[in-house]
């Protein structure tokens, strides 16, 4: 073995030996917490208690309906007294009410009403109950919650008379409308939909 | 004038002519601020108690004699002392327009691409409310590992994030009159610089289980606002905000926190956020049945049309500016919820040819785009406008190939091209298509 050949083996050892130095050095001194952890602990277990008190929604399969029966004529009666100054009675007024009309008794081309529009039965329920009477929302009981949808339901003819509205049959109600929604199908690119 | 006993003797040294001030409170503010230049030490420690209410924040005494104080040269009187915060200029008055329910942002009077805070459009279904950030909570929970509740406190200290980028109202637009602003027309949209925690940090801190698809997210106002949001919206850009252009969101604006999901119509952006419930299907919220959808082709109706396509207006020249021959900077702003604005084409021969705007950098994602474009007007009538490119190949359309694709003369996510009409003497009208507003 000649004397360079030697000397270069050594070269090649320290060269290796820095390498691991720095590798070691760049493991030590990185900061630990870089990795950001997945949870932070930060916020309070949610009772059950505290969640019931917030969950008010309603879904088109029934899931959140509280048990009750709406019952038409009793819902004319609260409607009459708390809605129908905004929302009017379905009869063409010359002007502009407060509130949608939620019904006509004369369909018009452009109407949009819940009869016309609204593809689920459980959204008038869910929607009445969070935000009606606008001037006093949040303000009415489950049962008469019930009646409104009921009455509204009737008024706009989607149910006959003598139907019986609960937690079990709003959400099989089929709206007229429900057939004609479909879904964005909208992507970009150069289609223009 | 009436006022004149009340004046004190020492004038200006060098009275300019001045014109007679209309309010006597601020005719004498006016002069004992002007008696200073007397220097009599009296004078000065009296003025300088009495011109501190000068101070723009003191507006409504102040807005009338703008022209009075306009009048007195500010070299020669000591001006308002600092404030506690600023407000602008009081010869600047730019506003929103408002309805009962919404208020418009002055496209036609910004600069650059942010909104000012308090000029960021409003639309609420139940007034704003008044939130206690001590009490302010926000619970997640349904299908989740651990259902859990924030306090704002506890959101702050989430790792933070800052983007800027726009809300849009699906229900922008309006059309039918020539005398229209861009405000008018399409002022439902603004810019911010928001700040808040992303959304895919809570939802690792709360667990949300694989077969969870949709969530809810419920606001804390008079409407209790619902809307049905997909779960990879949230794993991708959503937010949850708490501050706007470097401080607390404004109380129109969410206060204290909001959801954001940047490109998607604003409605979805729920404010005062109070209530997230994870689940394995839509919800169907009147907000997403009855609202927020519009009628198609074939007498359907599209539910869940999320994203804002690409838009663009020219913001100058607008109604009701009257522009002289020569040069003319064409200013105008270009938006896609789908991404970066790619490219904006401007034409000024009523649509014939069209060129590329420059657009000013850095451009962001989903972000208001400031466009530009020199135009040396030699006099004629002509049409002018803005049309969007955006990076998925978009090209805004104009109201014809619009209406015709989607069987319908407006409603929400009706983004044409708006034509400005350029008189030979220089009055700028909308060019407004035959269309009723249907949203
Ligand atoms: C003070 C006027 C007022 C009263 C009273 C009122 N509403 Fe309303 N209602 C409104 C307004 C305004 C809206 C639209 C709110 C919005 O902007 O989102 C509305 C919306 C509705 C809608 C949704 C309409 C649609 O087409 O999307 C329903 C359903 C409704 N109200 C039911 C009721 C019922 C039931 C009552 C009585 C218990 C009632 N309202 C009382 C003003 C009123």
């Amino acid at each position: 073995m000649d004397k360079s050949s030697v000397f270069k083996g050594y070269l090649i050892a320290i060269a290796a030996l820095g390498a691991a130095i720095a590798i070691a050095l760049y493991a030590f001194l990185r900061d630990p917490q870089e990795e950001t952890p997945d949870k932070f602990g930060f916020g309070k277990v949610a009772g059950a208690d505290r969640i019931k008190a917030l969950d008010i929604d309603v879904m088109p399969d029934g899931r959140g309906l509280p048990a009750g029966t709406g019952d038409i004529r009793q819902g004319l009666i609260i409607y009459t007294e708390k809605c129908v100054s905004c929302h009017g009675n379905g009869e063409k007024v010359d002007y502009k009410l407060p509130g949608d009309a939620l019904f006509v008794n004369q369909p018009a081309k452009k109407t949009k009403t819940i009869g016309t529009y609204w593809p689920y039965a459980t959204t008038i329920f869910d929607y009445i109950r969070r935000a009606m009477p606008y001037n006093a929302p949040g303000s009415l009981s489950d049962q008469e919650v019930y009646h409104l949808t009921a009455y509204l339901l009737y008024a706009n003819k989607v149910i006959p008379a003598n139907t019986v509205i609960n937690e079990h049959s709003l959400p099989k109600i089929v709206m007229p409308a429900k057939k004609n929604y479909v879904v964005d199908d909208r992507e970009g690119g150069s289609d223009i939909r | 004038m009436e006022d004149k006993e009340t004046m004190p003797d020492a004038l200006p040294a060098k009275p300019e002519p001045v014109k007679q001030p209309e309010s006597p409170r601020i005719s004498r503010r006016l002069w004992l601020s002007g008696a200073v230049t007397a220097a009599t030490v009296m004078l000065v420690r009296q003025s300088v108690g009495k011109v501190a209410p000068v101070v723009p924040s003191a507006a409504p005494e102040v807005m009338t004699p703008a022209t009075d104080l306009a009048a007195v040269d500010p070299t020669k009187v000591i001006g308002a002392g600092p404030s506690g915060y600023g407000t602008t200029s009081l010869f600047e008055k730019p506003e929103r327009l408002t309805s009962l329910t919404s208020s418009r942002t002055p496209l036609q009077n910004l600069y650059g691409s942010i909104t000012p805070s308090g000029l960021h459009f409003e639309r609420h279904h139940g007034g704003i409310p008044v939130i206690d950030p001590d009490k302010y909570e926000l619970l997640i929970h349904g299908m989740v590992d651990r259902p859990l509740v924030f306090s704002l406190a506890d959101l702050k200290k989430f790792p933070s994030v800052t983007r800027t980028c726009f809300i849009e109202c699906s229900g922008n637009y309006r059309s039918g009159k020539a005398e229209m602003t861009p405000q008018e027309i399409c002022g439902l949209t603004s810019q911010s610089e928001w700040t808040g925690v992303l959304l895919s940090t809570i939802f690792k801190e709360v667990g949300v289980q694989p077969a969870a698809t949709w969530f809810l997210a419920e606001g804390g106002d008079a409407a209790v606002m619902t809307r049905s949001i997909p779960v990879s919206k949230g794993w991708e850009d959503a937010m949850i905000v708490y501050a706007q252009n470097g401080e607390a969101l404004r109380p129109e604006q969410g206060y204290p926190a909001r959801l954001l999901l940047p490109g998607w119509e604003g409605n979805t952006s729920v404010k005062w956020l109070r209530r997230i419930k994870l689940s394995d299907a839509p919800f169907m919220t009147r907000e997403e049945t009855s609202k927020y959808t519009e009628k198609v082709k074939d007498g359907k109706i599209r539910q869940f049309s999320f994203v804002m396509d690409a838009r663009s207006i020219i913001t100058f020249p607008t109604y009701p500016v009257k522009v002289q021959k020569g040069w003319i900077e064409i200013r105008g702003l270009a938006w896609s919820g789908r991404g970066k604005i790619e490219r904006v084409e401007v034409s000024v021969d009523g649509g014939q040819s069209w060129t590329a705007a420059e657009l000013q950098g850095p451009v962001l994602d989903k972000a208001h785009t400031v466009f530009r474009y020199l135009w040396n007007w030699k006099g004629e009538e002509t049409r002018i406008m803005s049309r969007a490119v955006d990076e998925t190949g978009y090209v805004q359309p104009d109201y014809e190939t619009l209406a015709a694709a989607r069987e319908s003369k407006g409603g929400y996510h009706f983004n044409p091209i708006t034509k400005w009409l350029v008189k030979n003497n220089g009055e700028v009208f909308h060019d407004s298509p035959k269309s009723d507003d249907l949203s």
